[in-house]
């Protein structure tokens, strides 16, 4: 059984026709050709694959693409503009928030709701707000002044 | 890690869902965050899905006479953080707050956590210690049945086959009661080993009220009622929570034994009572 | 031609943000799993669900006739190709042959029976499915101590007293310092088995060009040339025709140094199929199939005198194995024995190893790798002799350490420590959380029940590995710099890092070294068609070694680029500066993009000069780094749940000199999570049948950002003599100095209840025990 179904990633429109079953993990990987969001479970427990849906954090491997029909997906692609890096993808430069790199597209696209529903966080509510995110490399520490230094700088822009 | 091939159906309306599950064959998926992942490992392999994510009018949030009335599609993260319910019934957003991840509680329902009725999860807890009511309607019948009548054992409730969570219904705080919800997560599922939902009403320095949920330990949640007894009679905060769990069958595993987690959910129970205590004023 | 030059700051030393981060923090790294060909084929392992079991039958016939399957293989397809690799050697060691898939019967949960090829992993997961394997369960034993009991199960048949292999080695008389000790003390120390937990799963994508008969092969590997030296063995590829590539590695730990079953199987499949093919472990299979770490019941004894000076140790290992034996696996115990004296003058050691199977997945290399088993357990011993003595830990440490101006110190264990001052980390440590403070905070509070503790661990550790007789794999690393025409630098390292960082920090040595911009200068590795001959990524050798060659590789790069200036600039003599030949005497220099395009003209050549500017060194280490340093760590213990709340995380570590501050202090944050993990978290729990009792991340708890205490980390720098560059390693050194300064700490806060040991992980229901019980265990 096949289903048709239509969504946006980063802004462009896509429309096919895919088993019920197919995850959105794998729609994003194998049919958009996306390479951000990452597998690194399967019980929902690790983050690695999270992407905003409708402007809200969500684990993209415990989703099926179909419900995901006539919404809107941004992945960590989405976030760079021609201007240039999204201060959360800056801020992990700058402040040494990745080794591997494996878990930072999710742990960036988390923290960006983190920093959406409370823009000056303290280090606790960082911590519980990547509760969802494991990173094996970092200890986190880093990620945390990541995240401070985003909020920081997104605190100026806006004002 | 790939679910096993099945039907998806979208309703768009109520109605058309409850048809569609009447012959109690289909799965119901919410937000999916505990079925999916069963269905990834192949400990669930239903034939057919039918997805609530499309029927509208499931996912509110008001207060009316008191009531609040929260739709069983409403996530756990409008829950923990939708201001009517933050004001009028703290300790279910409270209890909201701490399951599982912000990603998860962006996805996850109320109706399907509480249809689902992990021994460990949060709700239960403050539906019981909240004395709420759920409804539950089906193509044929609409009826509401008190929290401690719809949780029944681990996994099992009070829905019959072809109904389906619509509403849960809980009394709005009266404003000078006090609160609390008291977990130990397991450490790597985040789930309950033991969580407590406390609610205190004082008059004249006394406790007039106290309602305790507790979840995590046996195989479904319950309410410490000895406990409210004593506690509401003038006994100690002791004697009261030495009395919770008496007599229930504790859960066991490699993380914590029955016999810690009787004794965590004491010691939990007299925290959340500590703090629903100072709350009340 | 130029006759200014600006001399760019010099960068090691400094916080340079990485370059290997912008691909990262846009997603467009390429991982194994974003590696797609055309026409590639997906495969999926069928495993077995028992821990022992003789296989029956095995019935494929149903799931080959479901949709898009290309094939699917059975045990029997691949009986006569050679074992699994281990490439560690032991005298007497029993060595099983370790299939790629399992003949006749299966030795652990997870053990691989066929492999199901087809068209999507979507199709391939139901065939696999659908593969029918008829089992006849057989009596399994899980536990190392068990397994060595006389009438235990006998993993392999042939060998029914599931020893693979017993080491003994001492130095000094240990019996003369049993007699001379006033005090010994005895304890069993465990340090469980752990899963290494890579946030990227090991993956394998083969791919056979029949017609030029050659592999190209990605592999999420730490080591990609070893990788492809053993697969041009086992199956009769020549190397100059077998290509394997490490993509973006997401994390290893040691666990992606080995070579499976896996990296075999694909490239048996693609060769059959003539077709590319890929296969992505499974979190649950990455929890089942890739290697454990630790897996130690060690027993220790530890003569003294009164005054606390240490004379003589004596350890029994028992380590499991597991059912096979990986690329190192009965290596790492031996590191744990060479580690055993911790940073003390022992003059006596003696110490036994047993290596039992169990019907378990192999143990290996995982972060720290016998050493923080071998630290963990000395400065618990530490503690305990102080315990014993009513002496201060500290003192008794500081007592203990070889002086500054006794290095290179030898050990009983063979070893010459490098350098060290070993007592500067741990005075600097205690003087930061105010020790003596503490001390009498821990005294007041205990008279109103609050359970503070002061936890120390002063730590060493065996890096860079290392000298090529010490290692089973060759121990030296390559590199290779090259100025292009242009004048831009690329630099070829045979280490092949997989977050470390080492495209930032070579790029800041070679910057240094040439006097360039460092956006001129770009870093490859991990793929054996571009890099020369290397040996990986582990043991904290990257910078040390691969680091020092790179060093020496730009000496001779250097020499050259000044010949060509001198004859450029008609000048007997140069100097390189700022990425400039100058001549002194007349102040004239000649740019590198100059030099560089003078060199490949080749128009004029100095004396005996070759065209080009390319250098390679192959560099051999004369020894091991030491790195050192002190981990204190202030807990307070609920007395009414167990829960254990970490105060303050103090690290003091001395990584000799430091390349890049910001790269050090992430892997000293990283391994201290992974040792707290250990500590009060993470355990591979396997019940009597082998079952795998904490086979996901839902069961198996590793540390996540709210878990965390802050880590106040900070250095004291004692450049190692070893290498040019001064560096000693960082890798390991959190994981190592983590473990014992915690548990040394929930220890000390309930010493006074006669606690005196406890293993990990501290688990709230563990301390709340042994609460209840007032100290007894």
């Amino acid at each position: 059984m096949q289903r048709k179904f239509s969504l946006t990633i980063n802004g462009k429109p896509y429309a096919d026709e895919v088993e019920p079953r197919l995850l959105l993990i794998h729609y994003l990987r194998e049919v958009a050709g996306l390479t951000g969001p990452h597998i690194g479970c399967e019980t929902s427990t690790c983050g690695a694959c999270t992407v905003m849906l409708d402007g809200k954090a969500v684990k993209s491997c415990t989703l099926f693409a179909v419900q995901a029909d006539g919404r809107d997906v941004l992945t960590i692609e989405g976030l760079a503009t021609d201007v240039g890096l999204d201060p959360l993808q800056e801020a992990f430069w700058n402040e040494h928030g990745l080794q591997c790199g494996f878990c930072t597209p999710g742990m960036i696209m988390t923290a960006r709701q983190l920093l959406e529903d409370n823009p000056s966080p303290t280090d606790d509510e960082i911590r519980k707000g990547l509760e969802g995110n494991v990173c094996r490399c970092t200890g986190y520490q880093h990620i945390l002044n990541a995240v401070k230094a985003a909020a920081i700088q997104m605190e100026k822009r806006g004002a | 890690m790939i679910p096993r091939e099945f039907d998806y159906e979208a309703p768009t309306s109520l109605q058309e869902t409850l048809q569609l599950i009447a012959s109690g064959e289909r799965k119901l998926l919410a937000g999916g965050m505990s079925l999916i992942p069963m269905m990834k490992l192949r400990l669930a392999t239903p034939d057919s899905l039918v997805d609530l994510g499309r029927v509208p009018g499931l996912n509110h949030i008001v207060e009316s006479s008191g009531t609040l009335q929260i739709g069983a599609t409403a996530t756990h993260h409008d829950i923990e953080t939708f201001p009517l319910i933050r004001g009028r019934c703290p300790l279910l957003a409270e209890a909201a707050s701490h399951i599982g991840d912000v990603q998860v509680r962006n996805r996850g329902t109320i109706g399907g956590s509480i249809a689902h009725a992990d021994p460990a999860a949060d709700y239960p807890a403050a539906l019981l210690a909240l004395e709420a009511q759920i409804r539950l309607v089906s193509a044929s019948s609409d009826r509401i049945v008190p929290a401690v009548e719809f949780f029944l054992d681990a996994f099992t409730t009070a829905l019959e086959p072809g109904e389906i969570v619509v509403e849960v219904l809980v009394p709005a705080e009266p404003g000078a009661e006090g609160y609390s919800y008291e977990k130990a997560p397991h450490p790597a599922s985040g789930f309950a080993i033991v969580g407590v939902a406390a609610r205190i009403q004082r008059s004249g320095g006394k406790i007039s009220l106290a309602r305790i949920g507790v979840t995590g330990l046996g195989a479904r949640a319950f309410r410490a009622m000895e406990a409210e007894r004593l506690l509401e009679s003038g006994s100690s905060l002791d004697q009261a929570v030495a009395t919770v769990g008496e007599g229930e069958d504790a859960n066991s595993d490699l993380y914590a034994s029955a016999e810690y987690r009787k004794h965590l959910a004491r010691v939990r129970a007299k925290r959340a009572l500590e703090v629903a205590l100072r709350r009340a004023s | 031609m130029a006759t200014t030059t600006v001399k760019p700051e010099t960068l090691v030393g400094k916080k340079v943000r990485r370059r290997e981060d912008p691909r990262l923090i846009t997603g467009t790294a390429t991982y194994l799993d974003d590696i797609k060909l055309p026409g590639m084929y997906h495969a999926c392992v069928v495993r077995s669900p028992y821990g022992a079991a003789r296989i029956k039958s095995v019935n494929i016939k149903p799931a080959l006739e479901l949709p898009g399957v290309a094939a699917i293989f059975t045990g029997d397809d691949v009986k006569d190709l050679p074992s699994v690799p281990c490439v560690a050697q032991l005298p007497g060691l029993r060595m099983p042959h370790h299939h790629m898939l399992a003949q006749d019967r299966v030795y652990f949960v997870g053990h691989p029976i066929a492999v199901v090829v087809a068209r999507d992993r979507y199709l391939a997961a139901d065939a696999a499915d659908a593969v029918e394997v008829e089992y006849e369960e057989l009596p399994a034993v899980a536990d190392p101590e068990k397994a060595l009991a006389p009438g235990s199960p006998a993993v392999h048949p042939q060998w029914p007293d599931n020893t693979a292999f017993t080491f003994h080695q001492e130095g000094g008389h240990i019996e003369e310092a049993f007699r001379e000790a006033d005090v010994i003390v005895k304890q069993r120390i465990t340090s469980q088995r752990l899963i290494p937990m890579a946030m990227e799963t090991r993956g394998v994508v083969a791919d056979w060009h029949a017609a030029e008969k050659s592999l190209t092969l990605y592999s999420s590997s730490q080591a990609p040339h070893l990788l492809r030296s053993l697969l041009a063995g086992i199956f009769g590829i020549p190397e100059n025709r077998l290509r394997v590539v490490a993509p973006e590695v997401g994390g290893g730990f040691g666990s992606k140094i080995d070579i499976y079953a896996e990296d075999m199987l694909m490239t048996f499949v693609t060769q059959r199929l003539n077709k590319p093919v890929k296969w992505v472990e499974s979190r649950r299979e990455n929890f089942l199939g890739t290697i454990h770490g630790r897996g130690h019941v060690d027993y220790y004894e530890l003569a003294a005198k009164r005054d606390g000076t240490m004379l003589g140790l004596k350890l029994k290992i028992i380590q499991d194995l597991g059912a096979y034996l990986q690329l190192l696996t009965p290596a790492i115990p031996t590191l744990s024995v060479l580690m055993m004296p911790g940073l003390y003058k022992f003059k006596h050691i003696s110490a036994d190893v047993i290596g039992a199977f169990t019907n378990c997945f192999p143990t290996d290399a995982y972060r720290g790798a016998g050493r923080p088993e071998a630290t963990h357990g000395i400065e618990r011993m530490v503690d305990i002799l102080a315990a014993e003595l009513k002496m201060d830990p500290a003192e008794l440490r500081l007592k203990n350490f070889p002086a500054p101006e006794e290095f290179p110190f030898p050990t009983a264990t063979g070893l010459a420590y490098d350098s060290g001052n070993y007592a500067l980390p741990l005075k600097t440590a205690l003087a930061e959380v105010e020790y003596d403070k503490l001390r009498e905070e821990q005294k007041q509070g205990r008279q109103t029940g609050k359970l503070l503790g002061i936890g120390m661990s002063a730590y060493g550790e065996i890096c860079a590995f290392g000298p090529s007789p010490a290692t089973p794999t060759g121990g030296w690393e390559s590199a290779t710099v090259k100025i292009e025409p242009s004048g831009k630098v690329t630099i070829l390292t045979g280490a092949s890092p997989h977050g470390q960082g080492e495209e930032t920090t070579f790029a800041q040595i070679a910057a240094d070294e040439l006097g360039v911009n460092i956006d001129d200068i770009v870093v490859y590795h991990g793929d054996t068609q571009l890099v020369q001959y290397g040996i990986g990524t582990f043991g904290s050798r990257g910078t040390a070694i691969g680091g020092a060659a790179l060093y020496y590789a730009l000496q001779e790069l250097k020499e050259k680029i000044k010949k060509f200036g001198a004859t450029l600039l008609e000048a007997n003599q140069v100097s390189l500066s700022g990425g400039a030949c100058i001549d002194e005497k007349s102040g004239k220099s000649v740019s590198f993009a100059e030099i560089a395009a003078a060199a490949y003209r080749a128009l004029k050549l100095p004396p005996n000069t070759q065209p080009g500017l390319v250098a390679t060194h192959f560099w051999e280490p004369p020894n091991f780094t030491f790195p050192f340093g002190a981990h204190v760590v202030i807990t307070e213990v609920d007395r009414e749940t167990g829960e254990i709340a970490i105060r303050r995380y103090v690290a003091v570590d001395d990584c000799g000199k430091i390349i890049n501050p910001l790269l050090v202090a992430g892997q000293v944050h990283g391994g201290v999570a992974q040792g707290l993990g250990q500590a009060l978290w993470e355990q591979a729990v396997y019940d009597d049948n082998g079952q795998l009792l904490t086979g996901e991340l839902t069961d198996y708890a590793v540390p996540r950002a709210h878990m965390m205490p802050w880590i106040e980390a900070s250095h004291t720098v004692t450049p190692s003599p070893v290498n040019p560059l001064g560096v000693k390693g960082v890798g390991e050194a959190g994981t190592i100095g983590c473990s014992p300064a915690v548990v040394n700490s929930v220890v000390d806060a309930l010493s006074h209840l006669g606690v005196r040991h406890l293993d990990m992980p501290l688990t709230p229901e563990k301390i709340w025990r042994i609460v209840q019980a007032g100290g007894q265990a």
